[in-house]
């Protein structure tokens, strides 16, 4: 039993990192926090929902094109609506991203209903050592680690990808560099809400999902990315498999109602205790 | 004795017209404006508390929502215990000193986004908490008040004047807070704490201080709710929105003065009942649009960019808003 809930843990846990990565880049390059996570995983979920179910595409395909939606979404929200106040204190960008938020969730719901919709996929199930894995789970499973990954080896090794280092550590000096910095900005908030896309997608294979979830799936990246680190993708790795794994005990051990509970209470003492994450090394502010 | 008043009395006369107009209006409207009146009254209470830390010292809270429910089911649970209600008020006011006091101790050490998110997770967690302790709270059904004894219009007016003196005690604190070495001190952390640390202000003390204050009225404005409405739920006292709609009012008014609070909330009461009550589907969505209205429009408040230099000092200390 102890096996399943392991691997049961990993596999959402994996998910999460994918949910996570996202917004631990956009908190880290741009200082802000994107109240609108929650639902660009949402709308990445649907459209990959409706790719597959009403057009008859491939999952992979599907998933691929909400991607690409996403990306082009989070490029222009970000280019014409939050550059404007980029640089405002905390208060004004976290409120204006909350604004644009109840609107994106409230039009979701009049478009879509509050109707869960899932992600149906049977390819059977794997038996390894008294282990269940679904290979539709799996398979969710191994893109979210897939894109994680690239987007890691991005980051480090193209060009655009140490653009985006660059202008994280110091915006001023990157600007002098002679990097567009409006333009990293945007790019970073449409990986951004590409990551949260593809996380909507394999959560579509493993949840029903509903644009009454977006707050839930925006508390979790938030407790992620202090468990991890900010701004920091293995960070978000460990934080979101950390996540996963304290949920699939936590439920068997207090109940699931009270999983965001367990969470916020372990995200405030990892920043009392250590602000900067359990891997990470930078510190608050 | 001949020319002018001296300057006390013509304050106290120019007070209490204000004071004077709106009790009497309590008395002459009718049922649906005395609902908006009392409306109004609890926004501009739980805007001024939370003025003093959102406004006066700069730290991004969205923690009303919590202490407003927690007073609301501390009042209620007082009050289901035949307790009268003047009681329930007071142990409201007690347990969100209690309550912050620990809190504030904690949370304060964060800074910036850290701090948002802190009190956000507060609310979430006291929701889940309200929804699954089913003794003590009545779970997610939601727990009965005791109903107020009276003709309904009666009891209306009676909890019209409550409102309004827990503003006016708030105005009250305010207007002391702003005039004290304390609220000097607020300032101060808001423009640069650790410079405020370094010349020997005891920031973390000031800093739960002002969390207390706060937390206390806007307490205090939750019970006054509970045994307003008679019944409270877990998603209606513990409402995020709350704690979103309550900042943006502020701003909207002008965060860190006096009158901001008071002018804010009357604007958006005002814009929330003559325009939103028609679109009851897209509540949130005009929310949103209010909000990123508010941040590009007037992200300093009416009262400041509205001929500024018409206003007196009392109510609009020149100070440098962050971020301008």
């Amino acid at each position: 039993m102890v096996a399943q809930y392991v691997a049961n843990g990993i596999l959402i846990g994996s998910l999460y990192a994918c949910l996570a990565v996202g917004f631990s880049l956009i908190y880290g390059v741009l200082n802000i926090i994107n109240v609108m996570h929650g639902s660009f995983v949402v709308l990445g979920a649907y459209i990959t929902i409706y790719f597959t179910s009403s057009l008859g595409f491939p999952p992979l395909v599907a998933a691929l094109i909400g991607c690409a939606a996403m990306f082009a979404f989070g490029y222009l929200v970000q280019r014409f609506l939050i550059n404007e106040v980029v640089a405002a204190p905390v208060f004004i960008t976290f409120t204006l991203t909350f604004g644009l938020d109840l609107l994106l969730n409230n039009a979701m719901i009049q478009a879509f209903t509050a109707t869960p919709r899932s992600l149906l996929l049977d390819y059977g199930s794997l038996d390894v050592a008294g282990v269940n894995l679904s290979v539709a789970r799996l398979g969710a499973m191994v893109l979210a680690l897939v894109l994680t990954g690239v987007l890691y080896a991005l980051l480090r090794h193209s060009a655009m990808g140490r653009a985006i280092v660059a202008v994280r550590m110091d915006r001023h000096a990157a600007a002098l560099l002679g990097i567009p910095v409006p333009r990293i900005y945007a790019i970073t908030f449409g990986i951004g809400a590409l990551m949260a896309a593809a996380a909507g997608g394999a959560m579509a294979v493993v949840y029903p999902i509903t644009p009454m979830l977006s707050g839930t799936f925006l508390g979790k990246s938030f407790v992620i990315c202090v468990l991890g680190g900010l701004g920091s993708v293995p960070g978000a790795l460990i934080g979101g498999i950390a996540l996963g794994l304290l949920e699939s005990f936590g439920a068997v051990a207090l109940g699931s109602q009270w999983s965001t509970t367990v969470g916020f209470a372990l995200m405030v003492a990892v920043l009392l205790l250590r602000p900067a994450g359990l891997a990470g090394r930078r510190g608050f502010e | 004795m001949t020319g002018a008043p001296p300057a006390t009395v013509r304050g106290a006369l120019a007070a209490l017209v204000p004071i004077a107009a709106v009790v009497a209006f309590g008395f002459v409207a009718n049922n649906y404006l005395l609902q908006a009146g009392t409306t109004l009254a609890m926004s501009v209470v739980l805007c001024l508390a939370w003025n003093i830390v959102g406004g006066y010292m700069g730290y991004p809270s969205f923690a009303t929502a919590a202490l407003f429910g927690l007073g609301a089911y501390v009042g209620a649970i007082t009050q289901n215990l035949d307790a009268p209600l003047a009681l329930a008020w007071l142990a409201a006011a007690v347990g969100g000193a209690g309550f912050a006091g620990p809190l504030g101790s904690i949370l304060l050490r964060l800074r910036g986004h850290y701090f948002a998110i802190g009190t956000i997770a507060v609310v979430e967690v006291m929701r889940e908490i309200a929804n699954n302790w089913d003794g003590l709270t009545g779970g997610a059904v939601g727990l009965n008040v005791p109903i107020v004894a009276g003709s309904p219009r009666a009891v209306g007016i009676f909890f019209y004047l409550a409102m309004w003196t827990l503003a006016l005690i708030a105005l009250v604190v305010t207007v002391v807070i702003a005039n004290s070495r304390f609220g000097f001190g607020l300032r101060c952390i808001r423009q640069n704490e650790n410079a405020a640390s370094m010349v020997g202000i005891d920031v973390f003390r000031l800093k739960v201080g002002a969390f207390v204050v706060s937390g206390v009225i806007t307490a205090l404005a939750g019970a006054v709710y509970a045994s307003m409405v008679a019944f409270i739920e877990p998603k209606d006292a513990f409402n995020i929105l709350t704690s979103i709609e309550v900042p943006v009012m502020v701003m909207l008014g002008a965060a860190g003065t006096v009158l901001g609070p008071l002018v804010g909330a009357c604007l958006y009461v005002l814009l929330k009942e003559l325009v939103w009550v028609n679109f009851i589907n897209f509540h949130s969505a005009i929310l949103g649009i209010i909000i990123i209205a508010v941040i590009y429009a007037v992200p300093k408040g009416v009262l400041r960019q509205l001929h500024p230099a018409r206003w007196p000092r009392l109510l609009l200390p020149r100070l440098r808003v962050r971020g301008s």
